[in-house]
C-alpha cells in the first residue's frame, strides 16, 4: 500500500527505490504471514467451542466432521440460561470480580502513588518487594493461605472458607503487587514538572493524584482494571481450593465441578458454559480498548 | 507584591554543594534575572525559592517572611516551567483557573480573572482548547497565563523560553517584559542565554558554580564586569582575552601583548593600572566591537595595528573578523564596506578606552 503511494509522484521509467521501502514492504508481508497465522491459531479453540455448543450431546458423540453443525440447536443455551446454578455462578463470578476489581484499584492507585512520586525511606526497596511479591505462583502459595483462613476461623470463630467471598481476600494478592507495578509505570512517565505546577498551584497530594495523575494516567488506569477483570474472572486455582459448595463457586470451577460426573462430559454445556464465560471480558475489552486508545493523548509539555 | 531575600542560602545534595551560600535582596516590583551554564545552581536556587526543594542552610525570605519551612502552596508564587506542565486532560481555561478553583474562589471571579489573563496574552479564542491543540509559543502562553490569574508575590520563570524557536522566542521575550510592565509581579527568571538575561532583566545575577559572580543591571554587566567569568559571559561574540603585561617606557605605562606589539595606555587607564605589579601576568579583555577597521585619523586612546584575517563573517550590517595574535583567536567587528577578506592583511585598531585588565590568575578585574 505504502508502496504505491511512494511510486506515484515518480518518474515513468523503473525506478529501483532505496532498501528502505523494499525492507518495509518485505517487513509487511512478514508481519501479516505471522499475524494471520496467530490470529488463525488464536481463534480456532473459541470457533471449536461455538460450534460444539450448538450441537445436541447425540450429535457431538456420532463421528461426524466436527467442524460442522449438521443440526444446530440452542438447546445448551436454554439449559444452562434458565439454570439457577449457571446463574448463581455467574452473579457469584461477578461479584467477585467487581469487588477485587474495586478493592484492586482503592489500593494500588494510592500505593503506585505514592511508590513513584513520594520519596520516602524504603520506597525503593518497597517497590522492589511489591514486583518480587507477584513473582510467587499461586500453586505455592494455597495451601498456606488455606491454613491460615482456617486457623483465622478457629480463632476468631469466622468462617471464610467455602464462602465466595474470601475470594475478595485472595485475588488482591495477586492483582495489587501487577496493578501497583502498571500504575507506577505510567505515574512514572508523568512528567515531575506536572505535579511540581500541581503543588504550587496549591493543590495536595491527593488532589494531585485525583485530579491529575488518574485522569493524565487513565489509559493505565484501564490496562490495570483490565487486567484485574481478567485475573479474578478468569482464576481457577484459589476458588477450587477454596470454595466447594455448589452455590459458592464461581464459574470457570462452577462449570467444570458440576458438567464434569465422573467421567461424563457434558461437552455441549461446557463448551455453552465457556463461551458464555468468555462473554463480559469480550465486551470489556471491546468497549475499554476504544477508551483505552482514546486516552493516549499527551500534549502536557513540549513535543 | 513583595521583595524576595536570600541569606547565606545553601544546597547541598549528599556529596555535591550546588548552591555555596548565596545572598541577594530581590526588590518588590523588580524583574531579576539568575544567569549561568548549567550546573551554576540558578534552577536550584528558583526552586528553593519556589519550595520545590529543601534548603539545606541559610534563609529566605518572601515578603518579610521567612519561608524555609513554608511549602510551595503557602508561599503564595506562580511558576512558569521550561517543559510548560500543562495539564493536558484540561482545557485552557481549567489549566489557568485550576489554582483559584482550588482555592475555592467564586466562579465570576475566577472568569473574570482568566479572561483578563486570556485577553492580556492574546489567548482568549483558544480558551476552550486542549494543550495539545496548541503551538508551543502558545502553551507557554498558557503557562503564563496560568501564573498570571493566580495574582502571586512572585512569578517564577524556569527557563521558560528554552523549547520556543529562535523567531519565538525573541517574540515571547517581548511578551514577558510587556506582561511584566503590566502587573509589575516581582519576578526572578532563570535562563542560560545571557541575551535573554540582558533584554528581560532590570539587574541580572551571574551565577557560576553555586555562587553569584556578579549582580547589577545589564549594562554595568556588560561595561564593568566584576570578573573574567562574567566578562566573559556576557556578550555575543565573547569578549576577547590576551595574556598581557604592563611596563614602563620613558615614564609611560604601555601593554605588551607580545614581543612586536606593545600600545601606550591612555592616561585614564595608566593612573588606574599605575598600582599593577609589572611581573604580573595579566589579561588585556576587549570586546569585538572596540576592535575596528583603522582611520586615518586616529583619536585618543586608539591604536592602530596590522593582522592576518583568517576568516571573516559577514552579519550584514558589521562584518566579524578573526584573526590569530601569539595562538590566541581575536574576534573584531569591521564595517562590512572596510574591505576585510578571508585570508587577507588588515589594519585594525583597538579601543583601549574601553578595555579591561585583569589578572590572570585570580580572574579579577582590575
Amino acid at each position: 500500500m505504502s508502496t504505491m503511494t511512494v511510486d506515484k509522484g515518480a518518474p515513468t521509467r523503473k525506478v529501483k527505490y532505496g532498501s528502505m521501502s523494499r525492507d518495509r514492504a518485505w517487513a509487511l508481508r512478514w508481519s501479516y504471514f505471522f499475524l494471520t497465522l496467530f490470529a488463525i491459531f488464536s481463534l480456532v479453540p473459541p470457533i471449536y467451542m461455538l460450534i460444539t455448543s450448538l450441537k445436541s450431546s447425540a450429535e457431538i458423540s456420532a463421528a461426524t466432521n466436527p467442524w460442522w453443525v449438521f443440526h444446530p440447536t440452542l438447546s445448551n443455551y436454554i439449559e444452562l440460561l434458565t439454570s439457577n446454578q449457571f446463574l448463581t455462578f455467574f452473579r457469584n463470578s461477578a461479584f467477585v470480580s467487581i469487588f477485587v476489581v474495586t478493592i484492586t484499584m482503592l489500593i494500588s492507585v494510592p500505593a503506585a502513588f505514592a511508590l513513584a512520586r513520594m520519596r520516602f525511606w524504603g520506597s525503593a526497596t518497597l517497590a522492589t518487594g511489591v514486583f518480587l511479591t507477584y513473582l510467587i505462583p499461586d500453586s505455592l502459595l494455597f495451601i498456606p493461605l488455606f491454613k491460615m483462613f482456617a486457623v483465622i476461623g478457629d480463632w476468631t470463630g469466622i468462617q471464610l472458607i467455602n464462602r465466595w467471598y474470601v475470594l475478595l481476600f485472595i485475588y488482591p494478592t495477586l492483582t495489587v503487587p501487577f496493578c501497583t507495578w502498571i500504575m507506577m509505570g505510567y505515574f512514572a512517565s508523568i512528567p515531575k514538572e506536572l505535579d511540581e505546577a500541581a503543588i504550587i498551584d496549591g493543590a495536595s497530594w491527593f488532589q494531585t493524584l485525583t485530579r491529575i495523575f488518574i485522569p493524565v494516567a487513565l489509559p493505565g488506569l484501564i490496562a490495570a482494571t483490565i487486567f484485574a477483570f481478567t485475573v479474578s474472572w478468569a482464576q481457577f486455582l484459589y476458588p477450587l481450593v477454596f470454595t466447594t459448595s455448589t452455590d459458592q463457586l464461581v464459574l470457570p470451577v462452577g462449570i467444570i465441578t458440576t458438567l464434569i460426573k465422573g467421567d461424563v462430559f457434558n461437552w455441549g454445556q461446557i463448551m455453552t458454559g465457556a463461551l458464555l464465560g468468555a462473554a463480559p471480558p469480550l465486551i470489556i475489552y471491546a468497549f475499554l480498548m476504544d477508551y483505552y486508545i482514546a486516552g493516549l493523548t499527551a500534549g502536557a509539555t513540549k513535543g | 507584591m513583595a521583595d524576595v531575600l536570600l541569606r547565606k542560602v545553601v544546597k547541598r545534595y549528599e556529596e555535591v554543594e550546588a548552591v555555596r551560600g548565596i545572598d541577594l535582596d530581590i526588590a518588590d516590583h523588580e524583574f531579576v534575572v539568575l544567569v549561568g551554564p548549567s550546573g551554576c545552581g540558578k534552577s536550584t536556587t528558583l526552586r528553593m525559592i519556589a519550595g520545590l526543594e529543601d534548603i539545606t542552610g541559610g534563609d529566605i525570605m518572601i515578603g518579610g517572611d521567612v519561608v524555609n519551612d513554608v511549602p510551595p502552596k503557602d508561599r503564595d508564587i506562580a511558576m512558569v516551567f521550561q517543559n510548560y506542565a500543562l495539564y493536558p486532560h484540561m482545557t485552557v481555561a481549567e489549566n489557568m483557573s485550576f489554582g483559584l478553583r482550588l482555592k475555592h474562589y467564586p466562579k465570576a471571579e475566577i472568569n473574570s480573572r482568566v479572561t483578563e489573563a486570556a485577553r492580556m496574552l492574546d489567548i482568549t479564542d483558544l480558551i476552550d482548547r486542549k494543550p495539545k491543540q496548541l503551538s508551543g509559543g502558545q502553551r507557554q502562553r498558557v503557562a503564563m497565563g496560568r501564573a498570571i490569574v493566580r495574582n502571586p508575590k512572585v512569578f517564577l520563570f524556569d527557563e521558560p523560553l528554552s523549547n520556543l524557536d529562535a523567531q519565538l522566542r525573541v517574540q515571547m521575550r517581548i511578551e514577558i517584559k510587556k506582561v511584566h510592565q503590566k502587573v509589575r509581579t516581582t519576578t526572578v527568571y532563570v535562563t542560560h542565554d545571557q541575551v535573554e538575561a540582558m533584554t528581560l532583566a532590570d539587574r541580572v545575577v551571574v551565577m557560576n558554580r553555586g555562587r553569584i559572580e556578579q549582580i547589577g543591571t545589564p549594562n554595568d554587566l556588560y561595561h564593568s564586569p566584576a570578573t573574567r567569568f562574567v566578562a566573559g559571559f556576557i556578550g555575543s561574540p565573547a569578549m576577547n582575552f590576551l595574556p598581557c603585561r604592563l611596563e614602563d617606557v620613558g615614564g609611560k605605562l604601555n601593554i605588551r601583548l607580545t614581543d612586536r606589539i606593545a600600545f601606550p595606555l591612555p592616561g585614564a587607564r595608566a593612573a588606574r593600572y599605575q598600582g599593577v605589579s609589572r611581573t604580573d601576568k595579566l589579561l588585556l579583555g576587549v570586546r569585538p566591537e572596540h576592535i575596528a577597521e583603522a582611520r586615518v585619523h586616529t583619536e585618543p586612546g586608539v591604536e592602530a595595528f596590522d593582522a592576518m584575517l583568517d576568516v571573516t563573517e559577514p552579519m550584514g550590517m558589521e562584518t566579524l573578523v578573526y584573526f590569530t595574535m601569539d595562538g590566541t583567536q581575536v574576534c573584531g567587528r569591521v564595517n562590512p564596506n572596510a574591505g576585510a577578506h578571508d585570508g587577507a592583511p588588515f589594519r585594525l585598531a583597538v579601543d583601549l578606552n574601553n578595555m579591561h585588565l585583569l589578572n590572570e590568575v585570580t580572574g579579577v578585574v582590575i
